[in-house]
């Protein structure tokens, strides 16, 4: 009885987290533009997302800029990283408190801080995209830190100074010794860029060009709008998004028990 | 071997010029905008303003009161799931928290647009209920934030002291408050920094909603919108302080694990 209780309270949840994903997902096979009853099946919601040159920029702006940043954070994040290991502690100590501001810092304190400094006080231009670029790294290059942070700790030193003592050069041995050692973290750390980036709807909104939408601030304003062919695109754009984290999720996955089996 | 320290300690050196350009000198812009006047030179009346104002004193108070109910409405839910997930000896264990995890990846604002369509099928106006919707909205938003930590931690608990516990003749409920609940602290409190922090700032929820943006967040882009950067840079700053004084508070629980805000180790 106790055990019914349990799951039926994890099922109940689940439930409730996935229903409205679901239900739009149902939806965003038929032609109507509310939910309510369903006349019948129609892809014409795939077609206009795939069609709607607004939408595939949209889209295709936002994962360009989701990608260039992580890698711009992804550089940045592991050359400080490794920097910071290598240094005393007073200097490691102040790359890991200022590193720290952006991942407690609430996002939209960031946005309103950076954009203020670029526009109020250099007078840099937002359609540049230098602040929109500038705000996302400054987003996710901490994470990357973070996660590299830990992969430096638990490394073999040794290794790096037998690569010394055959001969190699320090710069050799870095990339043949250290980085493969570190790899997990800066894998994972640029996974973590490319999501941060992907969801942000607040940096975004502070920093980019007048003309440029990304997912988050196209749907925010789609939904106040009254364009219903857009806004019922979108629900096949989540069908298509929730696919997509399911199938990256269950290939990672099985890629993680085939590695614990071998 | 001197010089070739050297060397790999310059690698931070991008990285550290990088954090001053734009984290610090943004920091210190606000402050120098929140503490001067229009002619540049130095006022508190920003400050005085904020704390007489109905308005923004107003906002203050909705926002964490908005951020506390969440926090606790989140921890009901998610410490349940937590400690079921952890404690039970299922075999795919970690594709279930998976399940509850996965939300994390989908954009917040199609998951916001899924749960509007949802709630005015069930509610018709959603402006009737405009505090319990925001507190739906944050919570379904934040839930999977809230899980991840406490199931890490709460996996780490070691059966032989609640075992222990127990033969020494405790009840299950005090076992429980006595041994499990202190030792599951640290993902708590991770959890609350998750979800509190966003949830007093997250305005996009609100105004995705039902337009409103009675808030801490959109307080900043409002002043922004009319260019007063000065009473935006004001407001920016007390959240920074909110902010501080929470972290501060917190830091000592916290674990040394960064694996919350959109990041799972699959």
């Amino acid at each position: 009885m106790k055990k019914f209780a349990k799951v039926f309270f994890m099922i109940i949840v689940i439930l409730i987290i996935y229903a409205p994903i679901l239900i739009l997902a149902v939806y965003s096979f038929t032609d109507s533009a509310n939910i309510g009853p369903i006349h019948g099946f129609s892809l014409n919601n795939y077609k206009t997302l795939f069609t709607s040159t607004e939408l595939t920029e949209m889209i295709a702006g936002t994962v360009i800029l989701a990608f260039g940043s992580a890698i711009i954070s992804t550089i940045l994040g592991t050359l400080g990283a490794l920097g910071a290991f290598y240094s005393k502690k007073f200097p490691q100590m102040g790359i890991g408190a200022m590193n720290q501001v952006p991942v407690v810092n609430a996002d939209v304190v960031t946005g309103f801080s950076i954009c203020i400094l670029l526009i109020a006080v250099f007078g840099i231009d937002k359609s540049t995209y230098l602040p929109l670029v500038i705000g996302h790294v400054v987003l996710s290059a901490p994470f990357v830190y973070l996660s590299v942070v830990p992969k430096l700790k638990q490394m073999d030193n040794s290794l790096y100074e037998a690569a010394m003592d055959l001969g190699a050069s320090s710069a050799t041995a870095l990339r043949k010794v250290i980085i493969p050692q570190i790899a997990p973290g800066i894998v994972s750390g640029f996974g973590l860029a490319v999501t941060l980036s992907l969801d942000d709807y607040f940096i975004t909104t502070y920093t980019k060009p007048a003309t440029f939408d990304t997912i988050s601030t196209y749907v925010v304003n789609a939904t106040k709008g009254s364009q219903t062919d857009i806004k019922t695109a979108l629900w096949a754009l989540s069908t298509i998004i929730f696919v997509i984290v399911i199938l990256v999720v269950v290939v990672m996955n099985l890629k993680a028990s085939i590695k614990d089996k071998a | 071997m001197k010089k070739l320290r050297l060397n790999r300690k310059h690698l931070c050196i991008p990285y550290s010029v990088f954090l001053l350009c734009f984290v610090v000198a943004p920091l210190l812009v606000i402050i120098f905008y929140a503490f001067t006047n229009g002619e540049g030179k130095f006022s508190i009346d920003n400050l005085v303003g904020f704390f007489t104002s109905p308005n923004t004193i107003g906002t203050l108070f909705y926002s964490l009161c908005i951020a506390i109910v969440t926090t606790i409405v989140c921890l009901l839910i998610a410490y349940p799931i937590a400690y079921i997930l952890a404690r039970s000896k299922i075999k795919y264990k970690s594709t279930v928290v998976l399940i509850f995890v996965i939300p994390m990846w989908i954009n917040f604002t199609l998951r916001i647009t899924a749960l509007k369509e949802i709630l005015t099928i069930i509610e018709g106006n959603l402006a009737f209920h405009p505090f319990l919707n925001t507190i739906i909205g944050m919570t379904y938003d934040f839930l999977p934030f809230m899980i991840l930590p406490m199931y890490t931690t709460l996996l780490k608990l070691d059966n032989s002291l609640l075992e222990a516990a127990s033969d020494l003749g405790a009840s299950p409920v005090k076992t429980f408050i006595k041994v499990s609940l202190p030792l599951s602290l640290p993902g708590i409190i991770s959890g609350i920094v998750m979800v509190f922090l966003p949830s007093m700032t997250n305005y996009v929820v609100l105004d995705m909603l039902y337009n409103s943006t009675y808030i801490m967040g959109s307080l900043i882009g409002s002043y922004f919108s009319a260019y007063d950067w000065h009473n935006g840079s004001m407001i920016a700053l007390i959240l920074l302080i909110i902010i501080l004084v929470f972290t501060l508070f917190t830091n000592k629980y916290e674990e040394d694990d960064h694996t919350g805000r959109g990041g799972v180790k699959i």
